[in-house]
C-alpha cells in the first residue's frame, strides 16, 4: 500500500473583493456563518412574537408601544386583537420551525463544520451552497413581508390546515394575500433545503479525507448526513403540498376543498377535495421535520458531552444506529398527529405502535449519554452546560410523547397545552439548547475569539431554569384540558381559574426572553473584543481543531489531512495526553 | 458548577413531581362510560413516565456531580460501550413502551372499532365559524337533506333545510345546545359547514374533528347529568377561542320535555 501523501502545491486563496468574500461567498464557512446570522435574526423575531403572545394572554388590554405602527388594524393603539394574536402565533411557529430550527443546526453549523470535520476543502458544490443560502434568505424576506401587506400575516397556524388556509379572505384576516405569501415563502424554503441537503449528502459521501471511514465520522457528521436525507425526502413532499394549496387558492383547483362549503355566508365554488389529504402530506413532512430539528442537536450533544467528559462516547455504533432508526421510523409515524382527524381508527392504532417504537432509539441515546458521563472527568464550560441541559430537556420533552402517542389518551390531550409543552420542550427548547451548545462550542472556530464565559453561564442558568418554568406548567394547563390557540380565556368558564398559571408562565417567558439579550451582547462583544481563540481551546479531537481559529480559506492550507483515529479517543490508556487528535500519527489507539 | 447543576436538575425534578402528585391542576370529573378507562391509562402512563423521569434526571444529576473533574490530574475511566447493556435497555424500552400502548388499546377499540349500539340516540353536530348547531331527527327518526343555497342565518335556517319540500326535514329539530339523555348510548354525526372544527367536552374525555366534506359518526354514553362546556379544539379562525356551546346531560324525563319544548320552538 502506497503511503505517499500528495501535498498539492495549489492553494485556494480567499477572494479579495468584499462582496465575493462575505456576501456571495462560495466558502462553506462564510455560508455557515451567514446561515447562523439568518437564524439569529429569525430567532429574535420569533422570540419577540412569543413575548407579544404571552403579553396578550395575560393582559389582553395591554397597549404595546409601536405595535400599532406595525399593524394599525391588528393592534389598534398597540392592543392585540384576537385575530392578530393568531397572526402572531402563525408567524412565531413558522419562523421558529423553518428559519431557526431547520436553519441554524443544519445550514449553520453543518455548513461551517462538516467539511472541516471530514477533512475537505469545501462542500461538494460550493455554488449550490451559495444558492441554497440566498434562496433561504428570499424565503425569509417573503415571510417577513406578510407583516406589511394586505391585512397582515395568515391566521391559520404553522400547520395551515385547509379549508381555513384554502378558501381565501372570507375565512378571516390575513387569509388572502398573507396566506399566499406564506405558501410562497415555505415553497422557496423547501427548494433551498433540498439544494442544501443534496450538498450535504454528496459532501459526506465523496469528500472525506484519507482514513476518515464512516465509522470514524464524528457523530455530528452522522447527524447532519441523516438530517440531509430526511430533508431531501420530506421537503419535496411539503413543496408539492404547498403547490397544490396555492393552486386551490389561485388556480380554481380543489385538491383540499370539498364541495358544499359556505364560509361567512359565501358559497365556496369548489368540489371534490379532501382536507385530510393536506394533513397527510403536511405531516409526512412535518414529523421528519421534528427530527430535522433535533438530530443535529443530538449530534452536537454527543460530541460535546464526550469532549468535556474526557471520555469516548458510550456506544458509538449504537448512537449511529439509533439516529438511523429515528430517521427511518420518523417517516412512518406522521399519523400520530391525526388520531382524531377523522382518519381511519385502525391506522391510528398502527401509527401509535410505530410511534412507541421510535421512543426506543430515543431511549438508547439517553442511556448512552449517561454512559458517556459515567466514569468521566467532567469539565463545565458553557457548551457542556447547554449540552447537559439538552439531555435533561430531551428526557422531559420525550416522555410526554409517550402520552400523546397513545390514541386513547390523545382523546383528551390532543390540541391542548399538553401538546404545546411536549413539542416546545423537545423540538423547540431542546433543539435550541443544541444550537446554543454548538454556538458556544464552535464560536471560537467561527470567529477566532472566545465567547465570554461569565456571560455564557448567566445565560445558561437563567435560560435552563426559565424554560422549565415556562413549559412545565403548560402540562398542567393540558391536564385541565386547556385548548391551544385560544387568544383569550374569556370564552370559557373553565379557563378563567387558569389565569394565575398563565401569569406565572408569562413571567417566566419575560425573564427568559430578557436574558437572551445577554447572549446577543456576548456574541457581538466577543466578535470584536473577545479573547483570541487558540487552535484547540477545548482539547478536542476532531479535525476542525487541528487548524487555526478561524481556519484558513481552504481549511487545511493546501494540505490533505490523513485520519488515523476515531473521533472520540479521550483518556486512551498509554496515550501521551488524555486526548488523541484524529490526524495524530500516535500509534496508541482506542481500536477504531 | 457540578454541584449547582446537579442540585438544579434534582430540584426541578422534585418540584415537577410534587405539583403533579398534589393534583393542584387536574382533569375535571369524568362523566362518560369510557372516561374512567381513559383516566386510568393516563394515570398509568404518568406512573411509568414519572418513574423514568425521576430516575433519568436524578441519574443525570448524580453522575454530573459524581464524575466532575476534581483537578487531581487523573484520567477518565476508559471504556467505549457495552453491547449487553445496550441490548438490555433496547429490549426493555421496547417492551415497556409498546406494552403500555397496547394496554390503552381497548378504550380506543371500544370507541372507534365498533359502531354505535342499535337504538342509540342520533344527533347531528354542525360546526361553523364560530358556533355550534345540533339537529335531532324528530319523531320520524330521519334527518332531511341540507341545501347549501338555503342556508340563511337571518331566518334561523342555519343548516339549509327545506321544510316545505323535504318530508324528512319537517320534524327536524335544530338547536344551539346539545342535550342528551343520561346513561343512554348517543351517536353524534359530526359535520362542518366551512372549516375544520373539533368537538371537545373535557368531562366526556372525548374529542373528534369535524371535517368539511366528511360525515363522521362517533358514539359514547354519558353517565352523569349536568351542564358542561363544549369547546372547539381545532383552530378555525379569529373567533376560535369563543366557539362554545353547552352539553346538557339530562334525565330521561327532562330530556323528553326538553325535546318537546325545542320542537315547539322550531
Amino acid at each position: 500500500m502506497a503511503e505517499v501523501v500528495h501535498e498539492t502545491e495549489h492553494r485556494h486563496e480567499a477572494p479579495r473583493g468584499f462582496i465575493r468574500r462575505y456576501i456571495f461567498s462560495l466558502d462553506h464557512k462564510v455560508i455557515g456563518i451567514q446561515y447562523w446570522f439568518l437564524a439569529l435574526f429569525s430567532v429574535f423575531v420569533g422570540l419577540t412574537l412569543s413575548i407579544f403572545i404571552r403579553i396578550h394572554l395575560v393582559w389582553p388590554q395591554a397597549h404595546i408601544p409601536l405595535l400599532d405602527k406595525l399593524s394599525p388594524t391588528g393592534a389598534p393603539h398597540g392592543q392585540i386583537t384576537p385575530e392578530y394574536y393568531l397572526a402572531l402565533l402563525t408567524l412565531h411557529g413558522t419562523i421558529m420551525v423553518f428559519f431557526v430550527l431547520t436553519t441554524a443546526p443544519q445550514g449553520g453549523f453543518g455548513n461551517f463544520a462538516l467539511p472541516i470535520q471530514i477533512g475537505a476543502e469545501d462542500m461538494a458544490f460550493p455554488r449550490l451552497n451559495m444558492l441554497s443560502f440566498w434562496t433561504t434568505f428570499v424565503g425569509l424576506v417573503v415571510i417577513m413581508l406578510t407583516f406589511f401587506v394586505g391585512d397582515g400575516p395568515p391566521i391559520s397556524g404553522w400547520t395551515a390546515y385547509p379549508p381555513l388556509s384554502a378558501v381565501g379572505g372570507a375565512s378571516g384576516p390575513g387569509q388572502a394575500v398573507g396566506q399566499n405569501l406564506w405558501i410562497i415563502s415555505i415553497a422557496i424554503f423547501c427548494v433551498a433545503s433540498m439544494l442544501g441537503a443534496l450538498n450535504f449528502i454528496a459532501t459526506t459521501l465523496d469528500l472525506r479525507a484519507r482514513g476518515m471511514s464512516l465509522m470514524r465520522l464524528p457523530l455530528t457528521c452522522w447527524a447532519w448526513f441523516i438530517t440531509a436525507i430526511l430533508s431531501l425526502l420530506s421537503f419535496a413532499v411539503l413543496l408539492a403540498a404547498g403547490a397544490l394549496l396555492l393552486l386551490d387558492r389561485v388556480g380554481g383547483t380543489s385538491f383540499f376543498i370539498p364541495g358544499g362549503l359556505i364560509v361567512s355566508d359565501k358559497i365556496i365554488n369548489h368540489t371534490g377535495g379532501s382536507p385530510l389529504l393536506w394533513q397527510h402530506l403536511f405531516w409526512f413532512f412535518g414529523h421528519p421535520e421534528v427530527y430535522i430539528a433535533i438530530l443535529p442537536g443530538m449530534g452536537a450533544t454527543s460530541h460535546i458531552v464526550s469532549t468535556f467528559a474526557r471520555k469516548p462516547i458510550f456506544g458509538y455504533k449504537a448512537m449511529v444506529g439509533a439516529m438511523g432508526a429515528i430517521g427511518f421510523l420518523g417517516f412512518m409515524v406522521w399519523g400520530h398527529h391525526m388520531f382524531i382527524s377523522g382518519m381511519s381508527p385502525y391506522s391510528a392504532f398502527a401509527f401509535s405502535v410505530l410511534t412507541m417504537a421510535i421512543a426506543v432509539p430515543s431511549a438508547i441515546k439517553t442511556f448512552n449519554w449517561l454512559g458517556t458521563i459515567l466514569g468521566g472527568k467532567l469539565r463545565f464550560p458553557t457548551p457542556m452546560l447547554f449540552a447537559l441541559g439538552f439531555v435533561s430537556l430531551f428526557v422531559t420533552g420525550g416522555l410526554s410523547g409517550i402520552f400523546l402517542g397513545q390514541p386513547a389518551i390523545d382523546l383528551f390531550f390532543h390540541d391542548t397545552y399538553f401538546v404545546l409543552a411536549h413539542f416546545h420542550l423537545i423540538m423547540g427548547v431542546a433543539a435550541i439548547f443544541g444550537i446554543f451548545a454548538g454556538t458556544y462550542f464552535w464560536f471560537p472556530k467561527m470567529f477566532g475569539r472566545m465567547l465570554n464565559e461569565t456571560l455564557g453561564k448567566i445565560h445558561f442558568w437563567i435560560t435552563f431554569v426559565g424554560v422549565y418554568a415556562i413549559f412545565m406548567p403548560m402540562h398542567f394547563l393540558g391536564l385541565v384540558g386547556h385548548p391551544r390557540r385560544y387568544s383569550e380565556m374569556s370564552g370559557f368558564e373553565f379557563l378563567k381559574p387558569l389565569i394565575g398559571l398563565h401569569e406565572f408562565i408569562s413571567l417566566g417567558a419575560f425573564i427568559t426572553g430578557a436574558v437572551q439579550l445577554v447572549f446577543l451582547f456576548n456574541v457581538f462583544w466577543s466578535i470584536f473584543k473577545g479573547a483570541k481563540a487558540p487552535a484547540n481551546p477545548w482539547e478536542a479531537t476532531t479535525l476542525e481543531w487541528t487548524v487555526s481559529s478561524p481556519p484558513p480559506h481552504d481549511n487545511f492550507a493546501g494540505k490533505h489531512p490523513v485520519v488515523h483515529h476515531g473521533p472520540y479517543e479521550f483518556g486512551v490508556p498509554g496515550a501521551e495526553k488524555d486526548f488523541i487528535m484524529q490526524d495524530s500519527p500516535e500509534k496508541v489507539t482506542a481500536g477504531n | 458548577m457540578a454541584l449547582a447543576l446537579a442540585l438544579v436538575i434534582a430540584l426541578i425534578t422534585l418540584a415537577t413531581v410534587a405539583v403533579f402528585a398534589a393534583r393542584i391542576w387536574w382533569f375535571p370529573a369524568v362523566i362518560s362510560a369510557h372516561g374512567p378507562a381513559v383516566d386510568h391509562q393516563i394515570v398509568l402512563t404518568m406512573y411509568v413516565t414519572g418513574a423514568i423521569f425521576v430516575l433519568a434526571q436524578l441519574a443525570l444529576a448524580y453522575l454530573i456531580w459524581r464524575h466532575r473533574d476534581r483537578g487531581d490530574g487523573t484520567r477518565a475511566r476508559f471504556f467505549q460501550g457495552n453491547n449487553k447493556l445496550e441490548a438490555t435497555w433496547t429490549i426493555a424500552a421496547a417492551i415497556l413502551f409498546i406494552g403500555l400502548n397496547l394496554m390503552g388499546y381497548r378504550v380506543w377499540a371500544g370507541l372507534h372499532f365498533m359502531g354505535a349500539e342499535p337504538g342509540s340516540t342520533q344527533i347531528e353536530v354542525w360546526g361553523q365559524q364560530f358556533a355550534w348547531y345540533f339537529r335531532y331527527p324528530g319523531p320520524d327518526g330521519r334527518f332531511g337533506p341540507t341545501h347549501v343555497d338555503k342556508v340563511d342565518d337571518a331566518t334561523a335556517n342555519y343548516l339549509g333545510l327545506d321544510r316545505d319540500k323535504d318530508q324528512d326535514s319537517k320534524d327536524d329539530i335544530v338547536t344551539s345546545t346539545l342535550a342528551i339523555p343520561v346513561n343512554h348510548p348517543v351517536q353524534l354525526i359530526l359535520r362542518s359547514k366551512d372549516v375544520t372544527h373539533s368537538f371537545f367536552v373535557r368531562e366526556l374525555r372525548f374529542k373528534q374533528d369535524l371535517v368539511p366534506g366528511m360525515i363522521i359518526p362517533v358514539h359514547f354514553t354519558a353517565t352523569q347529568t349536568g351542564r358542561y362546556e363544549l369547546a372547539c379544539a381545532e383552530l378555525c379562525g379569529l373567533g376560535h377561542y369563543r366557539m362554545r356551546a353547552f352539553l346538557q346531560v339530562l334525565s330521561d324525563e327532562d330530556y323528553k320535555k326538553w325535546l318537546e319544548n325545542m320542537a315547539a320552538a322550531q
